[in-house]
């Protein structure tokens, strides 16, 4: 019976066609594991066990009444705790929303419902989306399946494990300034975040409104090729979504790379990047060299204050957008106050965490008079900065390929002391929100420890083609993940 | 430039959060060590740059002027935390 988590969404949906298995069975056997796995990986905050199996037996019936199926039909998935789910507990992973049931669902989510997929749970997440580990969750902590005593990454952290896991065939999570590709890297699965406006926010509690999107993990390149077709598209209930730029993300998955002109930006191979991280990312480039890919140096000055941009616009952003939790129309209110001011600071000094506030705090700042041009200013221009840098490097190249992350899994608990430690993990991905261009994390081989180590591929603005043909034929020649760890 | 523990307190009231003493001096060393980091980028040459607000180049964005179904009252009340009579019940402000 566990054998049928461990085939892929294409392996699931042939075999489904096929009659050779059925979408129930398939999520009966992830709610076993669940039941006996996530004890310790801890993926979940919300199982929808009956839910799951009531949607796999629509998918049976979708599969037996010849009704129209897509890859998705009857298959299984996570959904990051951050995206509406109408009537299932949606909570960011907050004592805020801790019992707030969303009245709609995220357009995704719905999307996912159109094609007949089947969702197994809510998964966990740093509070808000804020934090690179999970630990921010006012929950638990969840554990990465290849080391349980490391961290799985973050924010999606609940999504990047319980695909590494087999908690689910893949999942969906958020990307705000790596929260999808640093957690994919540190659990060895494939992570995507698209082309800003490429998914939908409808649904999506907003964390950073300019920077969030929303992206897949599936343990293959195809499967996310797949999710991709699954959720992309303009949506009107999001004005920020793009309109005539759908593309079938298969078709990208093709053979041969010659001629393709991949950039290695120098500010990527610094000093700090941990030795295995750095000679895994040189094979990778070795390899995409080998399959007649021109390598081709190029320079993005400004990624040294990638972390410091991303710390005031992203805290900007999210000062203003929380502001919506004020204890009236959803979420927690405080017990005992006298008057409304003390309703809304009760309120919010006790339903969101330490991280939260901090940035809050920052936000607030970065914004408030006599500040706002030496921070909010000043870091949207220099983000504007950013966005040449890569408009330059794309007049050079194709893709671009970099480490993820300086470092593999850390462990629970090393870098909670230290926020700036925290937020320098996130270098590497952060210029990628800035500008708004697409970018993907695969897995590419391992630390002497076993932890899994990811390189990231970066495209243009709406050239995810580029990037899936490179991660396509890159997974082939690296050879992907085939044992999966047994938590 | 550093933030004082009062000026901790006044942006804290700016965004409806209060803090003990203790944590107020906590938030203030983690905000002076974030802005002594952030810092870093009045080094970088901005001299007419246009600020980027987001990476689409997209302004308003226009429907057509349709009724849509929206929100029943019940459903949007439904997570509310006190309402009364098809409204949300807030302390008394005046």
């Amino acid at each position: 019976m566990s054998d049928l988590t461990r085939l892929s969404i294409k392996e699931l949906h042939d075999a489904y066609r096929a009659r050779d298995i059925s979408p129930v069975e398939v999520t009966q056997a992830y709610l076993e594991r669940i039941s006996s796995v996530d004890a310790k990986v801890k993926a979940y905050l919300t199982v929808t066990g009956d839910l799951a199996i009531q949607q796999a037996q629509e998918a049976v019936r979708r599969f037996e009444s010849g009704e129209q199926v897509t890859p998705l039909t009857g298959i299984p998935l996570g959904i990051k705790d951050l995206l509406c789910t109408q009537g299932v507990k949606t909570t960011c992973a907050s004592r805020m929303l801790e019992n707030f049931v969303p009245p709609y669902n995220a357009t995704v989510v719905e999307r996912l419902n159109g094609q007949g997929a089947v969702m197994l749970g809510k998964l966990n997440m740093d509070e808000f989306a804020m934090g690179s580990s999970t630990e921010n969750s006012a929950f638990h902590c969840t554990h990465n399946p290849w080391d349980l005593s490391r961290v799985p990454g973050g924010s999606s952290g609940g999504s990047s494990a319980a695909v590494a896991a087999r908690l689910c065939a893949a999942s969906l999570g958020s990307d705000t300034g790596g929260s999808i590709r640093q957690p994919a890297s540190y659990c060895g699965v494939v992570g995507l975040k698209p082309t800003y406006g490429r998914v939908s926010r409808f649904g999506l509690i907003a964390f950073a409104s300019s920077l969030d999107q929303v992206g897949p993990f599936t343990r293959d390149v195809t499967d996310c090729a797949l999710l991709m077709n699954a959720i992309a598209g303009h949506d009107t209930k999001d004005s920020t979504s793009v309109a005539g730029k759908d593309m079938d993300y298969t078709q990208c998955l093709q053979k041969g790379l010659k001629g393709m002109r991949c950039g290695l930006p120098q500010e990527y191979f610094i000093e700090g990047v941990q030795r295995d991280v750095r000679e895994a990312v040189e094979r990778a480039i070795a390899a995409l060299k080998d399959m007649g890919c021109e390598i081709v140096p190029v320079s993005l000055p400004h990624t040294p204050y990638a972390v410091a941009t991303y710390y005031i616009v992203a805290t900007s952003e999210a000062s203003s957008n929380l502001s919506r939790y004020d204890g009236v129309k959803y979420g927690f209110r405080a017990s005992e106050y006298a008057n409304l001011l003390e309703m809304y600071k009760k309120t919010r000094s006790a339903g969101f965490g330490p991280e939260v506030k901090r940035r809050i705090m920052l936000g607030s700042y970065s914004l408030s008079a006599g500040y706002y041009d030496a921070f909010y200013k000043k870091a949207s221009q220099v983000r504007a900065l950013f966005k040449r840098d890569f408009d330059n490097a794309f007049n050079a190249c194709d893709v671009l390929i970099t480490p993820v992350a300086p470092t593999t899994a850390f462990k629970i608990g090393e870098k909670t002391a230290d926020p700036i430690q925290m937020y320098l993990n996130d270098i590497f991905t952060i210029p990628v929100n800035l500008a708004g261009i697409p970018a993907i994390s695969i897995p590419c081989g391992f630390d002497g420890n076993g932890l899994p180590i990811g390189v990231q591929i970066m495209a243009d603005a709406f050239r995810e083609d580029n990037m899936f043909k490179a991660a396509y034929n890159l997974e082939q020649a690296v050879g992907g993940i085939q044992n999966w760890p047994e938590p | 430039m550093r933030i004082t523990p009062d000026e901790a307190a006044h942006v804290a009231h700016l965004a409806r959060l209060s803090f003990s003493e203790e944590e107020l001096q906590q938030y203030t060393g983690h905000l002076n060590a974030i802005l002594e980091y952030v810092a870093q980028l009045q080094q970088v040459n901005t001299d007419g740059v246009e600020p980027m607000s987001h990476p689409l180049a997209i302004a308003n964005v226009f429907r057509q002027d349709e009724m849509l179904s929206s929100l029943a009252n019940e459903n949007a009340l439904a997570n509310a935390p006190q309402k009364d009579d098809g409204a949300f019940v807030v302390p008394k402000i005046i």
